[in-house]
């Protein structure tokens, strides 16, 4: 197996984008990412697209080859493109797959991308979409919706742990605090916890800024073998581990309503491949699609030991500048969160942050840095860990 | 938009009407939602039908404001995660006053409208719960 850098980035401004089409998202986000690379289109091998439900939100099916289309890379070159689907986890899963081309041998330069275009249907609509990821037939049909399953975990680590409404506020002001220094962040407004425990209940305990938005957006990275990256970049960051793990679709059939087990597996996998431990980590975006799905987060990957990621937020450690930062990009919750593009999008964060040109949210020497994206209530976790070191 | 198709519904409608699930002959696992190939055993499993007595504890629970498609007229109802008495858990609305679910809350099964498809759509039927203690079910 082949050694993977990331040779190029480009993440789209996230939000509602009213004049933009899921196709102009897209092309830009990749031939950002290929532009970055310094590399031409007749040497791009292979290209994957992380879409959840292009069939929902914009009634198109058959992104893998829509996106080549438009990127160029089809009438002439008939590059392969793949859409990948895994919920809010498809854009992980799509770096996944592209590393997965590369490190093979089979190709050489690969596009991995990510993309949603939300907006375009009333929010309703676009919560049902997003429902689509539970088990629909025996949990959408009782009534759950996606708040209402994480409110359930929510509610559950309160009871158990202890953890605290304003704990999980402090998430989403952390977020906050970290989103408004990022130029593509949907949310750039400060809040605090007051704001959050004041806005409308969605699910109880989960108020509206405990939840993360409805996005427009795409991203993309450019993926190349470890040993030709120095021929397009100075600063190429390398894939030291790319893990995934699968749990059961339901809440209600997982061991611990408050761990998620598929999150705890891929981190193992992927510390075990890096050969690297949690605090070895400088800095990790995890997904925070709810405030609560992040303190799981830090607890499932190691950061913090089970119940106590509500303590460890509350004391600033998950800020820049302490133990661990976590979600530097302002995470699901401020920068947005296109479902496709997520996992991409995370990183890019890591990449810009390992490179050194994070501007105001810069971790000082970040070296290592960690993604944790998500699908559903935890059906799909995928982990990937970067290193500026090969 | 439709909660779901009718075919898709009546497929499990004795499942979900009567809680009907199944259990694995061979190492006795019992599950509701039903499946057909036991998690533990796999292949080696045989699959029977199994009916659940409906007595249960709640889990977690939480209290739905912003409503799925299809449930808006019922907001807020209060959505569980209840475990049987035989084992499996499963999802399911309480019918309670908010105030008074609780984690570990003992509940039987009731008969119930679940959701409907606009004003003239499909009605749904479907197990809610309440606590034990309620008489007039
Ligand atoms: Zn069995």
């Amino acid at each position: 197996m082949r050694d993977v850098a990331i040779i190029g980035v480009k993440n789209t401004k996230f939000g509602e984008l009213w004049d933009r089409s899921f196709r102009d998202v897209v092309v830009e986000a990749g031939a950002g990412a290929v532009s970055d690379a310094g590399v031409v289109g007749e040497k791009i091998d292979a290209m994957f697209v992380g879409n959840m439900s292009g069939g929902q939100f914009v009634e198109q099916e058959h992104i893998g080859a829509l996106i080549a289309d438009y990127s160029g890379l089809a009438k002439n070159l008939h590059v392969p493109s793949t859409r990948v689907e895994a919920a809010c986890a498809s854009g992980g899963l799509a770096l996944r797959q592209g590393i997965y081309a590369v490190a093979s041998g089979m190709d050489d330069i690969v596009i991995a991308a990510g993309a949603e275009k939300m907006t375009d249907v009333p929010s309703p609509k676009a919560s049902s979409a997003l429902a689509a990821a539970a088990d629909r037939e025996w949990e959408g049909i009782m009534g759950a919706t996606f708040p209402g399953l994480y409110a359930m975990i929510a509610r559950m680590h309160m009871h158990k742990y202890g953890t605290t409404s304003e704990q999980l506020a402090q998430v989403a002001v952390k977020n906050h605090q970290n989103g408004q220094h990022n130029p593509i962040a949907q949310y750039k407004s400060k809040i605090t916890v007051d704001s959050v425990l004041k806005s409308i209940m969605v699910a109880d305990p989960l108020h509206i800024f405990d939840c993360s938005p409805i996005t427009d957006g795409a991203s993309a990275v450019v993926l190349a073998p470890a040993d030709i990256a120095h021929e397009y970049t100075d600063t190429p960051i390398y894939v030291k581990a790319t893990a995934q793990a699968s749990d059961t679709i339901a809440l209600h059939d997982r061991r611990d309503i408050t761990t998620l087990d598929a999150s705890v597996a891929a981190g193992k996998r992927a510390y075990e491949m890096a050969k690297v431990q949690p605090k070895d980590i400088d800095l990790v975006e995890v997904h925070d699609c709810f405030t609560i799905a992040e303190i799981c987060a830090i607890e499932d990957l190691g950061f913090a030991k089970k119940g106590e990621g509500g303590i460890l937020t509350q004391n600033g450690e998950t800020a820049i500048g302490g133990k661990i930062p976590v979600n530097t990009s302002g995470g699901l919750k401020s920068c947005g969160h296109p479902v496709g593009a997520t996992g991409v999008k995370q990183a890019v964060e890591i990449v810009e942050q390992l490179r050194g040109e994070a501007g105001k949210r810069q971790v000082d020497g970040a070296e290592i840095g960690m993604t944790h994206n998500v699908g559903g209530s935890g059906a799909t976790a995928v982990v990937h860990i970067f290193s500026r070191d090969r | 938009m439709i909660i779901m198709s009718v075919p898709r519904f009546w497929r499990k409608q004795i499942a979900r009407y009567n809680l009907v699930g199944t259990q694995c002959k061979k190492c006795g696992e019992k599950f509701y939602p039903p499946r057909n190939m036991c998690p533990k055993c796999r292949r080696d499993g045989e699959i029977e039908e199994y009916k659940f007595s409906g007595k249960g504890e709640v889990v977690t629970y939480t209290v739905i404001h912003t409503a799925a498609e299809g449930f808006e007229g019922q907001t807020p109802y209060v959505l569980g995660i209840i475990k049987l008495e035989e084992g499996p858990s499963l999802t399911s609305q309480i019918i309670c006053d908010a105030e008074n679910v609780k984690i570990g809350m003992k509940v039987k099964p009731v008969f119930r409208k679940l959701g409907q498809d606009g004003e003239r759509g499909m009605i749904y039927y479907g197990t809610k719960f309440v606590p034990e203690s309620t008489d007039k079910c």
